[in-house]
């Protein structure tokens, strides 16, 4: 099926805001005035807590939810107008997989992946054919005439993913795609996300509430919370140097980086009086994250630097590293002044008297 | 008993199946759409109608609310209108429909309402038309509770069949009563409900083997 890749198109969210009314009267804003462009052929993943109003703007980009104000264009078609007709032939284009797979438990794998295509009133010759080729590419082929209770979830969402290709969409939305899965089957789905996303060049949108799968497989990330985008851009940069305090959170639980449980009891917002500790996160970006900044702050500075908690690690295939250090905090202004010359991000998280 | 009675007997079993046949079989044509309707025409779902849904809801309700041995007999200058007669057993699949219809409405809008909304919401994000998810993926993945509900249906409308000796419809019901009853022969009467027993243990133990071979929802150890 690769002869024809088709290219992805991309998403463009024009001030979009969506807003529930209640029957009892007054308006919620799950969606609040969002921008937000989804490049053409990349992994975009949309982070946020649940109930920020992640999964309300992805189903905006296949009109499942309809926005309230502004304008949501995928491939240059404006889907928040579209109605009938018009809508069902986007959504061809526009493939998606779900957290609870949602598969017809009365259909055989087979019988799942052809859904879309009998729906779009494609010949059953063209079907069988295409349908194998699906099964073949998910890696199903032994389970093609198997019932979805019959599947563990890996294979389930497959089965989903298979499906979605079915009429070879120029756009996946994943919704939480793995959120039901254990870890390791995470990591088999993301491959397969990953390797499409690379074969077919399609555009894949995804919402997620955690961080390593970000990390894993996006290249662009958008944080919402409470309906808003408060930080977007290159994974890369969203994760050496997060700027608000939701992004912030989400990156602590996925970076190594949690302070040690010993210490949460004891620190503090605001320097005690008298001799203390002051606990800093260093992060370490690009060519920088392989320095031995920290034998380096004790020869130049002369300082004592405790080691709390650290990782290094890739996103995509560049080195990052974060480090959890204390250090004497009458001297702390002086070690981030240091560490800030040479290139490092550093955050004080408190004291410890 | 007699030679004659037997006949008599099985003469009546086949006027009850005709009966219950003939109605189940029209009670589904009618039940299966309106019930499908109810389902999917309240406010938010696929096609949302709700006042049509509410006075549609009332209609069922209040037919359901007749007692059947009233609507044979209320119904009647309706029965003769669509059968050309208002007695015999004929007729009597009028009344059986028309009580039918209702019932089997709400057992299918029930069976429907159980699937999982998120499988009507991947068939939307498919681009598939309302008509297309009612007929691809509702009533396939209601297949088992509809059977099971059609089952139900099937069991009442024996029991009700034996009311419609009141318009001079036949079958095992109106046997007993004429016999058994009102001749004093008990022995009549024993074989009518002997036979209405396995005529209904029939029909319940059929209903959940096609419902059981139609339910892939749990995995039941096909061989590899």
């Amino acid at each position: 099926m690769s002869e024809r890749a088709p290219k992805g198109a991309s998403i463009v969210f024009e001030t979009v805001g969506k807003a529930f009314t209640h029957p009892g009267g007054g308006t919620v804003s799950a969606v609040d005035d969002v921008s937000l462009t989804v490049e053409a052929g990349a992994i975009t993943g949309i982070i946020g807590r649940s109930g920020a109003g992640k999964s309300t703007l992805l189903r905006m980009a296949n009109g499942l939810e309809r926005p309230t104000s502004g304008k949501v264009l995928v491939g240059g078609q404006d889907v928040g107008a579209a109605q009938g007709a018009a809508l069902r032939m986007i959504r061809r284009d526009v493939g998606m997989i779900f957290q609870h797979f949602n598969l017809l438990a009365s259909r055989t794998v087979a019988g799942n992946i052809a859904l879309p295509l009998e729906v779009a009133g494609v010949p059953k010759t063209k079907i069988k054919t295409r349908v194998a080729d699906l099964i073949e590419r998910v890696g199903l082929t032994a389970q093609a005439d198997r019932y979805p209770a019959e599947l563990s979830g890996g294979q389930k969402q497959r089965v989903g993913i298979a499906r979605a290709l079915a009429t070879e969409p120029k756009v996946l939305l994943s919704d939480e795609a793995t959120s039901a899965l254990d870890p390791k089957t995470t990591q088999t789905v993301l491959e397969l996300l990953k390797d499409i996303n690379r074969e077919l060049g399609l555009t894949i949108l995804l919402i997620t509430h955690e961080m390593a799968v970000v990390r894993d497989i996006a290249s662009h990330v958008a944080v919402i919370d409470n309906g808003k985008i408060v930080e977007a851009g290159t994974t890369y940069d969203v994760f050496t140097a997060p700027h608000h305090p939701t992004t912030r959170a989400f990156l602590s639980g996925v970076l190594g980086v949690t302070l040690p449980s010993f210490l949460k009891g004891k620190i503090q917002d605001t320097r005690p009086v008298g001799p203390a500790e002051e606990v800093i996160r260093v992060t370490f970006a690009g060519k920088h994250a392989t320095d031995p900044m920290l034998a380096l702050l004790t020869r130049d500075l002369g300082l004592q630097v405790n080691i709390l908690a650290g990782a290094v690690e890739e996103i995509g295939t560049r080195p990052f590293g974060n480090l959890l250090v204390s250090l004497d905090a009458s001297k702390g202004a002086d070690a981030r002044a240091y560490l800030e010359r040479h290139g490092l991000l550093t955050e004080v998280l408190g004291y410890v008297g | 008993m007699s030679a004659n009675l037997i006949n008599l007997l099985i003469e009546a079993t086949g006027q009850t199946l005709y009966m219950v046949a003939i109605s189940t079989l029209l009670g589904t044509m009618f039940g299966l759409p309106l019930g499908v309707f109810l389902a999917i025409s309240q406010r938010g779902e696929l096609l949302s109608a709700p006042w049509v849904n509410k006075v549609l809801g009332l209609v069922v309700n209040a037919t359901r609310s007749v007692p059947f041995i009233i609507l044979v007999v209320a119904i009647i200058p309706f029965t003769r209108a669509i059968a050309g007669t208002s007695i015999g057993t004929t007729a009597a699949i009028v009344p059986l429909t028309i009580a039918a219809v209702p019932f089997i409405a709400r057992l299918v809008e029930n069976a429907i309402r159980e699937v999982d909304s998120g499988l009507i919401e991947a068939a939307r994000a498919m681009g598939a038309t309302p008509f297309q998810i009612i007929r691809k993926v509702l009533v396939p993945e209601a297949l088992p509770s509809i059977t099971l509900g059609l089952t139900l249906a099937v069991v009442s409308l024996i029991g009700y069949s034996a009311m419609v000796g009141a318009v001079g419809g036949e079958g095992l019901g109106d046997l007993g009563i004429r016999y058994g009853y009102q001749r004093f022969m008990p022995d009549v009467m024993a074989v009518v409900v002997v036979i209405l027993i396995i005529l209904v243990q029939l029909v319940q133990s059929v209903g959940e083997w096609i419902a059981a071979r139609v339910d892939k929802r749990a995995p039941k150890g096909r061989g590899q």
